[in-house]
């Protein structure tokens, strides 16, 4: 007998819990093979218009591209969604972590270990874990060189696995620089990536200045020294009247005259208005018609139209001035300045590019590449890059890479088990596995014998609590990962660990799927 | 359908499209809508107590909810059948009267339909079930009045508050953390909760999240959270000592509401409108720096120009505020929302101590943090999880705490939880069954077997041997004349329920009572049900 609607679908106990695992295992399964420095990419193909091409392998990209239909599945495109914007990196490991624990947790819900037993095992390795975590993080926070070189190698690692990685060291150090520029503000808006196809990937560079990707005015001064910009968001088309309900009407032609020529006082006062503050840069966020931008070509100021809303307060940022809206009081708003306007060229644009701001925290960084594809997964790798960076800058902790904090964790988690009595330990056994999976995915991917080198690695970590080993890829066998320099950010690992463990408890506790009836569209 | 026919056998139509509407009578119809009950009774008896399991629900719009409240499982798994609805609708009163049990008062209300019907089976009349279910319901109540205890709390000793907290949110996804939750719903409602009069108004306790970030990163905030940030990115981040106005009218030219036009035929007239126009901004603005304020919330939007003119006046501004936060910041804050500008006065704002804004992780999401207001009874638990669907799980979690919390406050008697109440009530009404003559003997035993449901449920989903677990703590509150002893679900190694600090308030097991009973002599009534052909 079923109480629910038509179309409905329900399924119960084990039913609903093998369609869960093997929904969220699916998932996981697929990111899988991006995982570490030779990872593979995927290519997406949207269903609008134009079937555009994605290539990437960030995680968390394929994944929200994806149109999912099983629920459990979705827990973990959302748990990516959130890893991304809460640290920026770690996207496909917290998937992956999370599939692995599940496939655990199925073998042990057939051997008939209840779903609570398993999760109060993974509540406790998670835990143990995470101390462990702690307690291996290295804190280089004193030594401003040391950080910095921590920094770099951190960049470096998040890079290798991405398209960049030929280039890895020019953009490890792109990146750096940039967001020490920020100076622990943690503010990633300040850095305004551009992108121009043409060139190569090498060829991308940092600038300290800023870049705005727009055109000065005809017959306008095309470079400006010592310039003192006004940063304006106002319409400068047709000030229309803003009262409700006015109208012009009007009974001959020269009355509509005197009003065009009232309308065009009104923008003269309104530039003159401008001009009054001493300035000799005007950039709006708005359109800028043709006859205010005579008048400004006749005083002699830059007038730079249609900034977009980023680059408006990005440039208020950088200069130091206020975004203006009137311009009655020009002793009360702050102009930005900056040493030199120029207008530049990168490939075939021309761009403006201001540089001498006050403010140093803002920087540009322009990216060249052969074509739009190679840009736009550069740009995210970048930007993980420099999420990553970021939440560094503000937890100082970092670990080694190349699956020496799984390792670790697992090894941890692993002696525990044996000293735990009762059922639990199964499911903390289950979690070290877990942990060990990880790495052996780098590896599979990296087209190594991962059973051979995991053993071999497990048996470094067990011989030796204080042990830096972990797998390196490039030579195929176990190596120092302290000197090889492959760190990662603490954060980030922390944060996979946990929502990886929080997202399989969610879908282990799971008893029973209710599926409402789709809601019918309507034509 | 069964027709009537005249003398010349014509049919009679009785009902409007008779032909076209199905119906059910009788024993059948009362057969098929306890087995509908149960039917939901059933999907939620696995997710009741400390090891209930969850369940997934998938919106039509494709939106997954991960849950074990019963409330929100009936609500979101759109049930069609009528009877079904009425179940639904239980869990919900119970929801709005207590705010937690939604889960026991259905499997409950299935419990005693499912012994009701092996009664039917025997020929017993409904009504006499129902009769039976009502005398017995009041030997439960007047059981549970018995063993109640009272429950003491001060300001200075909130630990037994916390304690009951903690068995709530035991059962949820949150039981890792389930010491800082519980102490934090404590302290929000003791933060709001009116002792002389024994009245906490929940409504002043907003329960708010952001998807990332740590379960352990949740925290108390004795102000107010507003989802929003300056209106001019300029605007200073940090407000300290702040006088607040708060605007129900936007920053823009005004309005009328009746249709109007006005008419420019002449360069004058255009040039008084320019006038006019700027002049608006400017008093708009004049007027909120003279009335003394640092601080503009606005219900509405602004014109960029008045933006500015703010920004350039220092009077840092918030747009787009919605009404129910303008209101409880109205509250917090003690200042009293001015409809129009004219009526702007320095004995209107608010206060609050500090006011900043919060951003988090690496996208752009700010949020304004409004602390230290005169009137401090308005709190907000800010809660932070990996995923939406485990931040809605934690916020009804905190829900079901807040509710018990405040139930405390208002009726401070409680009785002990797993099991041990219904167990006790179980026995009470046999032993008054035995008392009574009558057809109603029987439906009070089966009352009695029906309240067994609970603690059946609840060993089983601990893994435990259900009736053994039961008929072994049954037989030693016989024995031992001790309504403490409850099933073992955490595996604490006692049964004692006092000693786990396991309990729930005696107004929410009366209510479970109450309500459950209601439903089941309404159902039991119902001996025709008549239903519309599909809509096509």
């Amino acid at each position: 007998m079923s109480v629910l609607q038509q179309g409905a679908t329900e399924e119960k106990g084990e039913n609903a819990r093998l369609a869960a695992f093997v929904g969220a295992m699916a998932i996981a399964d697929m990111v899988k093979t991006t995982l570490g420095p030779k990872g593979m990419d995927k290519i997406l193909q949207s269903m609008g218009r134009g079937h555009e091409v994605v290539v990437t392998n960030d995680g968390a990209t394929i994944l929200k591209s994806l149109y999912v239909d099983n629920p459990a599945a979705k827990v973990l495109v959302d748990i990516s969604k959130v890893q991304d914007a809460e640290v920026g990196d770690g996207t496909t490991s917290v998937v992956v972590l999370a599939g692995e624990l599940l496939r655990e947790a199925e073998k042990m819900v057939l051997q008939k270990i209840h779903p609570m037993t398993i999760i109060s095992g993974f509540r406790e390795s998670c835990e143990l874990a995470n101390k462990r975590l702690e307690a291996v993080s290295i804190n280089n926070e004193k030594d401003e060189k040391k950080f910095r070189q921590d920094l770099l190698n951190i960049a470096r690692t998040t890079l290798s696995s991405k398209i960049l990685t030929h280039d890895k060291d020019h953009f490890a150090e792109l990146a750096v620089d940039a967001v020490l520029r920020l100076r622990g503000s943690g503010n990633l808006e300040a850095i305004n990536i551009l992108k121009k196809p043409g060139g190569t990937l090498r060829e991308s560079f940092l600038d300290e200045g800023f870049i705005l990707d727009k055109r000065i005015g005809v017959g306008q001064p095309k470079r400006v020294e010592d310039a003192k910009i006004l940063v304006a968001n106002t319409p400068m088309d047709t000030d229309k009247i803003k009262i409700y309900g006015a109208r012009v009407r009007v009974d001959s032609m020269q009355k509509v005259a005197d009003i065009e020529k009232a309308e065009k006082e009104k923008m003269h006062d309104k530039v003159k208005a401008i001009c009054a503050h001493g300035i000799n840069c005007f950039v709006n966020r708005q359109l800028v018609y043709n006859y205010p931008e005579e008048l400004f070509a006749d005083a002699g100021i830059m007038a730079i139209e249609h900034a977009d809303f980023d680059g408006i307060e990005r440039l208020a940022l950088v200069t130091g001035g206020e975004i203006a809206s009137t311009f009655e009081t020009p002793e009360a708003v702050k102009l930005g300045r900056c040493k030199v306007i120029e207008e530049i060229m990168i490939g075939e644009d021309k761009l403006v590019h201001f540089s001498g701001v006050a403010l140093g925290e803002a920087c540009t960084i322009v990216l060249r590449g052969a074509s739009s594809h190679v840009l736009d997964e550069a740009e995210r790798s970048l930007h993980d890059a420099l999420c990553v960076l970021a939440a560094t800058v503000k937890d100082k902790r970092v670990v080694l890479g190349g699956g020496f904090p799984e390792m670790a964790m697992a090894r941890v988690v692993g002696e525990a088990a044996a000293t735990t009595p009762g059922k639990r330990s199964l499911a903390m056994e289950a979690f070290s596995a877990a942990l060990r999976a990880i790495p052996a995915t780098i590896c599979d991917n990296a087209g190594l014998d991962s059973a051979e080198l995991i053993s071999q690695l497990r048996a470094a970590h067990a011989a030796d609590g204080a042990t830096a080993s972990g797998v390196d890829v490039i030579t195929g066998g176990v190596g120092d990962m302290n000197k090889l320099g492959i760190y990662e950010s603490f954060r980030v690992k922390q944060q996979v660990l946990l929502s990886a463990t929080e997202a399989a408890e969610m879908i282990l506790r799971v008893d029973d799927i209710v599926k409402c009836a789709p809601r019918q569209r309507q034509e | 359908m069964s027709l009537a026919f005249d003398e010349f056998g014509r049919p009679f139509i009785i009902l409007r499209e008779q032909e076209k509407k199905s119906r059910i009578r009788g024993i059948e119809a009362q057969k098929a809508n306890i087995k509908a009950a149960k039917a939901v009774a059933r999907i939620l008896q696995s997710s009741l107590g400390p090891k209930g399991m969850d369940k997934m629900l998938q919106s039509p719009d494709g939106d997954v909810c991960i849950t074990n409240d019963g409330a929100t499982i009936l609500e979101q798994m759109e049930v069609e059948n009528q009877i079904g609805k009425l179940l639904v609708e239980l869990s919900k009163s119970q929801d709005q009267e207590i705010g937690d049990g939604t889960t026991g008062v259905v499997v409950l209300a299935g419990a005693l339909l499912e012994q009701a019907e092996a009664l039917l089976d025997r020929g017993i009349h409904p009504l006499r079930v129902a009769e039976g279910y009502e005398r017995a319901c009041k030997a439960a109540i007047a059981n549970l009045d018995r063993i109640a205890h009272s429950f003491d709390f001060s300001l200075d000793d909130i630990e037994p508050l916390v304690q009951t907290c903690m068995t709530t949110l035991s059962s949820k996804i949150v039981g890792r953390h389930k010491r800082d939750m519980a102490e934090m719903c404590v302290k929000a409602v003791l933060a709001v909760a009116d002792l002389k009069r024994k009245d906490v108004n929940l409504e002043l306790i907003k329960v708010d999240g952001k998807v990332g970030g740590r379960l352990e990163d949740a925290k108390l905030v004795y102000g107010l959270v507003l989802d929003k940030d300056m209106s001019h990115p300029q605007m200073p981040k940090q407000i300290k000592d702040a006088r607040i106005a708060i605007l129900t009218c936007p920053f823009e030219p005004p309005k009328p509401k009746t249709k109007h036009k006005v008419d420019i035929d002449t360069v004058e007239k255009f040039e008084a409108l320019r006038e006019t126009e700027k002049q608006y901004f400017l008093d708009m603005v004049k007027r909120c720096k003279e009335s003394g304020a640092t601080l503009v919330i606005c219900q509405w939007g602004f014109d960029d120009e008045a933006n500015h003119l703010l920004l350039a006046n220092d009077l840092p501004a918030v747009r787009w505020v919605g009404g129910v936060e303008l209101e409880l910041l109205a509250m917090a804050t003690g200042a009293r929302i001015v409809p129009r500008f004219s009526e702007l006065s320095a004995d209107k704002l608010g206060r609050a101590a500090t006011v900043r804004e919060m951003s988090f992780g690496t996208t752009k999401d700010r949020m304004l943090v409004i602390e230290g207001c005169p009137n401090s009874r308005a709190v907000t638990i800010f809660v932070r999880g990996g995923n939406k669907m485990i931040l809605d799980e934690i916020k009804r979690s905190l829900h079901d705490a807040l509710c018990v919390a405040r139930n405390l406050v208002r009726d401070n008697a409680i009785v002990y939880g797993g099991g041990a109440a219904e167990i006790s009530c179980s026995l009470a009404v046999e032993a008054a069954a035995e008392a009574q003559a009558g057809v109603e003997q029987y439906a009070m035993r089966a009352f009695a077997d029906a309240l067994e449901c609970i603690p059946l449920a609840l060993a089983e989903n601990s893994g435990l041997p259900p009736i053994e677990s039961l008929t072994e703590v049954k037989s030693r509150q016989l024995r031992e004349g001790n309504p403490h002893l409850g099933i073992d679900c955490n595996d604490a190694g006692t049964n004692d329920m006092k000693q786990q600090n396991v309990f729930e308030t005696l107004s929410g097991k009366k209510q479970q009572l109450f309500l459950a009973t209601q439903v089941c002599k309404m159902i039991l009534k119902i001996d025709d049900v008549i239903q519309p052909a599909a809509y096509e």
